[in-house]
């Protein structure tokens, strides 16, 4: 059914009765020609330009839970394309791109809100760093403007201009940055997959590999042997735990982050806000509430919580930068689990194993990510080769000295 | 969490550094004839269990020592604390 304002008269007119399932709830086929593991954002997508295009016929998504119940649906939701370096900022700006266009594509209300994000700065020489990132983002035409303390006064007036230890002294506005609705974006592309044919098959855990001769022939699952010519893992916060099924390290660490929410306010604050020295994040959803959060908490975890001495951190970072933020009632919390990878950046790359692949180490960034992880992963599974934006992301860049640390800060995947 | 320090009992994380997996211990020897591939293994690819794990801990806010700590990355229950020193030690490392 193609969902349209039509549609929704005509439901309308018959009470509502005759909307029908978003995709179908397939049996697994005895073998497939591309099974992507992790119905995730990243794995949906995936799936989805396989068929669109890739004209693939015989794609599967295997699912241990229920599709957006991972990291697509425990996100806060930002979008940008606001990086530094060579080897990210021309695949996040394709996936702003994808963005722009992804609801006419997909024929689902993802709510993507490009409301703009304004990253602050606070001393002199971080504002210098912006207007560098500024223009690393002029150049693929993300686009980036840098405001001046009066500048970011004129936007959000409530802000704590006057710290006396992180005062605001401007700050860089991607104004086609936002939000979108997260899970909605997991169903959209679940349906639109569906649609041409992918079979999505939840309540499916891989629980192992059956490879010979360093070859894949297909996969072990809680509902049998399914064979494949190729295999995709998408598994985000998971991905050391599936991969060591294959006899495979990586250079990654799972971590947990957590998010926050308040009860529901008039609208206070339009656009994103970083707030570049405490490290909080803070938007408004369209419900109202304050959807935010701040650093990991730092240590390995396959726990889907997180501890209390983040929360308060988190919580005063908010405090110091937007005082009024301690009048709200917190109303939810959770965590969900992370790849932090050695550099801050992410995989898509093909592994030693002929016929298997990996997608990972998104670390909190990924669900920016979606549609463009799903288009080049999707790219190389079809052709073997990477998709030109996507050229840096190798599983074996520490061992070529060709690392991605967009950061700066090294090797050490807790302070990323 | 509460770690059980072995000298002074039981502390708050927040008094700690995390550093990673205690296999950060057994640093390879830089003149071996492999020492790229080993140090390359060594610094980046992680075993990232799910379940018993043993971990760096810095008590930067304490006594500044070094812990080896076994912990469960699915529960985050606290299940042995070691001085990381004893734990070189065993392994025949240090004077
Ligand atoms: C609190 C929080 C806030 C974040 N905020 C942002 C943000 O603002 N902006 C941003 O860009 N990114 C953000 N991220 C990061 C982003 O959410 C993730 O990087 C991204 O969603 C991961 O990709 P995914 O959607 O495919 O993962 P998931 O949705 O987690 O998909 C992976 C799927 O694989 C499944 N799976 C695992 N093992 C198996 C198995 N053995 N067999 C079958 N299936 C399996 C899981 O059940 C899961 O559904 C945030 C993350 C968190 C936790």
């Amino acid at each position: 059914m193609r969902y349209s304002a039509l549609a929704i008269m005509r439901q309308v007119l018959n009470g509502h009765r005759g909307w029908t399932p978003a995709w179908r709830d397939p049996e697994p086929q005895s073998s497939y020609d591309f099974i992507v593991i992790g119905g995730g954002g990243h794995g949906l997508a995936t799936a989805y330009y396989l068929a669109k295009e890739h004209n693939a016929a015989r794609v599967a998504v295997l699912e241990k839970g229920w599709i957006g119940g991972g990291n697509v649906g425990r996100n806060t939701t930002i979008i940008r394309a606001n990086y530094l370096l060579e080897g990210n900022q021309p695949f996040y700006e394709l996936s702003l791109k994808l963005w722009e266009n992804l609801e006419q594509d997909l024929n689902y209300n993802a709510m993507v809100s490009q409301r703009g994000i304004l990253n602050l700065c606070h001393t002199d020489a971080q504002r210098d760093a912006y207007r560098r990132r500024g223009n690393a983002m002029m150049f693929t035409g993300s686009g980036a403007e840098l405001l001046d303390t009066d500048g970011v006064r004129a936007m959000y007036p409530f802000l704590n201009f006057d710290d006396a230890r992180f005062p605001i002294k401007g700050g860089l506005l991607h104004r086609r940055g936002g939000t979108a609705r997260h899970d909605g974006v997991a169903w959209g592309y679940a349906r639109a997959a569906d649609q041409r044919g992918v079979d999505i098959i939840q309540n499916c855990e891989v629980t192992g590999f059956r490879i010979e001769n360093g070859k894949l022939l297909g996969v072990e699952t809680t509902r049998g042997y399914i064979g494949a010519k190729k295999v995709g893992v998408a598994v985000a916060g998971s991905s050391g735990r599936v991969m060591a099924q294959a006899g495979m390290r990586l250079p990654i660490e799972s971590h947990v982050l957590q998010a926050f929410v308040t009860e529901g306010l008039k609208p206070v604050l339009d656009g994103v806000i970083t707030y570049g020295a405490g490290h909080f994040y803070v938007s408004q959803s369209d419900k109202g509430g304050l959807v935010f959060g701040g650093d990991i908490d730092g240590y390995n975890t396959y726990a889907q919580r997180g501890n209390l001495p983040v929360v308060e951190d988190v919580a005063e970072g908010g405090m110091s930068l937007m005082p009024m933020i301690g009048r709200a009632r917190l109303l939810r919390m959770w965590g969900g689990v992370m790849d932090m990878s050695m550099d801050g950046s992410p995989f898509i790359d093909h592994t030693e194993i002929d016929g298997l692949y990996f997608n990972g180490g998104w670390c909190y960034g990924g669900f920016k990510a979606t549609p463009a992880s799903g288009f080049c992963f999707a790219h190389l599974m079809a052709t073997d080769r990477p998709h030109e934006v996507a050229t840096a992301y190798r599983l074996d860049r520490f061992k070529t000295g060709r690392m991605i640390d967009e950061k700066g800060v090294g090797a050490q995947p807790n302070l990323h | 969490m509460i770690i059980n320090h072995p000298l002074l009992g039981p502390r708050d994380a927040s008094e700690f550094t995390y550093l990673g997996d205690a296999s950060l211990i057994n640093r390879p020897d830089w003149q071996s004839d492999s020492a790229a591939a080993e140090f390359h293994d060594y610094l980046y690819l992680r075993d990232n269990p799910a379940g018993t794990h043993r971990e760096l801990w810095f008590h930067e806010q304490g006594d500044r020592s070094w812990l080896v700590v076994t912990r469960n990355t699915l529960t985050h229950e606290i299940l042995a604390t070691e001085l990381a020193r004893d734990v070189a030690r065993k392994t025949g490392r240090g004077k």
